[in-house]
């Protein structure tokens, strides 16, 4: 395996005192695409929340073990948040444009940290490695909801990669997308992941080995009392792997599509 | 579970009536606040004529105001002058106050259970009546201000447009909060996600992105605290100090349209009250205009995205 750039080790993620996902532990290559896999309520989002410590809106949120971007401690106390999301961004499953122009949507992120140089030239490379610049390089100040739902999606990866992370998660971007953008996305996934190294939370396992390099199967287990389910790491190896030949019975159940 | 085939039922005549019965009574209830809207409207402007026949426009910026028989001049400029000012001075206040509010409700600064008690106890300022207002200022805010002004050696009678101003934008102060936390709770939650998603401060993502967001919402806000600032009678009429002068300073007695109805009302005769009729049109009009502004501030930023 290649650089690690995230390293989850032990984890527990908690809400309050209920227990999410438990004992997690993966690596994530850099400049690869890695997806996360699994049923409903296995914590695969959880997990890539945590990544970037959205998770930390969440009052009673808490996590246990550790979390590393390289080899540094995301949770370490003098490690600011905001910091911690410029350098490893977002994209929602739902397209999330703000409220404000096309021009503003992409400049809001550099803004607030305080880039100085050329913003045209950066909402423009912005844009063109979204493949979004030459369907609404006439219109920029117009509204962001003007668009289609599938230029929503990418004009928010042109806003998340105009910030220069280095890591992009992707919360099932495609889930509220019809097929031909969702190929679009793909494609430029495979595009983006040349400079960036990117996690996708996916429903749709054809998806994952469209895109994927490495697969991460999360399962999820009924805790005996408790009345809830946690959700834990089952299977993590390259995608080719674990969709023709898994070392878990659940996984293999799962990819080849008899439960979840 | 064997597939039934489509159904065949069409509505009976007695349930079609029924939905046009439904439709014409709301229209007529539609109907009925239209038509008692210019019922208002009218009366105030008939009883008014014989004043605007003999003052004409000229009412609007004569500022003497003279009911002793034989020499009347009514002239409506200085409580023109007093509404306006008066309410833009709470408005002023009541803004940034309740904006503030707004937001510290509708964030998680504080825990879930002690945010409901102060919404509550916001709401709970909209339903003290309004002579409360004016007794607590009399009894309350005025020897307050007298205090406080002495500090600095200022002399301060007491009833004046500062100590009106101040109940005013107490009035209002719940209204601005509520809708502006209204406009503020309904905005999607992936808005603020995606904002810290990308790195910003909560500070950046209020202003940059939440209050952009609900600024239609907050600008009707105000504008119906405005209007309700127009409007308010009682309290000011206890705290004004019902002087029919335009004084520049905020410490001196003013008056505003509907105090100068209320007061003068039972004891005016004949011409009077032509025209006090004819300043109730004005004060009409007048939130006609706000209204009309308010609604086209609101369209303009709701074009801009």
């Amino acid at each position: 395996m290649t650089d690690v750039v995230l390293r989850a080790k032990e984890c527990d993620i908690y809400y309050g005192s209920y227990k999410a996902v438990r004992d997690v532990s993966i690596d994530i290559p850099k400049n690869k695409i890695t997806a996360f896999i699994g049923p409903s309520g296995c914590g695969k989002s959880t997990v890539l929340r945590c990544f970037n410590r959205l998770n930390d809106l969440i009052e009673s949120f808490r996590l246990k073990g550790k979390m590393t971007y390289h080899g540094q401690d995301l949770y370490a106390p003098d490690v600011d948040p905001v910091e911690v999301r410029r350098r490893i961004g977002m994209v929602f499953q739902k397209p999330n444009p703000f409220p404000k122009t096309i021009y503003d949507n992409i400049a809001y992120g550099p803004r607030i940290s305080g880039f100085k140089g050329d913003m045209d030239e950066l909402v423009e490379t912005s844009l063109r490695r979204a493949v979004l610049w030459d369907e609404v390089k006439d219109k920029l100040q117009e509204s962001g909801f003007s668009l289609s739902g599938g230029q929503q999606q990418r004009l928010c990866i042109a806003r998340t990669i105009a910030v220069q992370p280095e890591v992009v998660l992707m919360d099932e971007p495609c889930a509220a997308l019809d097929p031909i953008s969702t190929l679009k996305i793909e494609d430029l996934m495979k595009e983006l992941v040349q400079n960036y190294t990117i996690i996708i939370v996916t429903h749709n396992m054809q998806q994952a080995t469209r895109v994927a390099d490495y697969t991460a199967f999360y399962n999820a287990q009924v805790v005996e009392g408790a009345g809830g389910k946690v959700g834990y790491l089952a299977e993590f190896d390259s995608t080719e792997k674990i969709f023709s030949d898994p070392e878990q019975e659940s996984t293999r159940d799962y990819v080849t599509g008899r439960f979840g | 579970m064997p597939s039934s085939p489509p159904s065949k039922r069409q509505r009976t005549p007695f349930e079609k009536g029924l939905d046009r019965l439904f439709e014409g009574t709301t229209m007529g209830f539609a109907l009925f606040i239209l038509l008692l809207l210019l019922a208002i409207g009218l009366l105030i402007l008939v009883q008014a004529w014989p004043a605007v026949q003999r003052f004409g426009l000229s009412f609007l910026w004569t500022s003497s105001w003279n009911p002793v028989e034989g020499r009347e001049v009514f002239g409506v400029l200085p409580m023109v002058y007093g509404t306006l000012v008066s309410s833009a001075i709470a408005l002023l206040l009541a803004v940034p106050l309740g904006l503030g509010t707004a937001l510290f409700l509708s964030e998680n600064f504080i825990p879930l259970k002690i945010r409901t008690v102060l919404v509550f106890m916001v709401e709970l300022l909209a339903a003290i009546p309004s002579v409360v207002y004016g007794l607590w200022g009399i009894f309350v805010l005025i020897p307050a201000l007298k205090w406080f002004l002495g500090l600095f050696g200022v002399s301060f009678a007491g009833p004046s447009m500062l100590a009106a101003s101040l109940v005013l934008a107490i009035m209002i102060l719940p209204i601005i909060t509520a809708i502006s936390r209204d406009s503020l709770a309904a905005l999607p939650p992936e808005l603020r996600q995606g904002s810290y998603g990308l790195g910003a401060t909560r500070w950046g993502t209020i202003f940059r992105v939440l209050i952009p967001a609900a600024i239609s919402g907050i600008v009707g806000g105000v504008m119906l605290a405005l209007g309700r600032a127009m409007g308010e009678t009682m309290a000011v009429t206890m705290l004004i100090g019902n002087s029919n002068t335009i004084n520049p300073s905020l410490l001196a007695p003013s008056n505003t349209i509907s105090s100068l109805l209320a007061n003068q009302f039972a004891e005016a005769k004949g011409i009077q009250v032509a025209s006090l009729m004819y300043a109730a049109f004005v004060l009409v009009i007048l939130t006609l205009i706000v209204n009309i502004l308010a609604d086209w501030i609101v369209r303009k930023l709701q074009a801009k995205y």
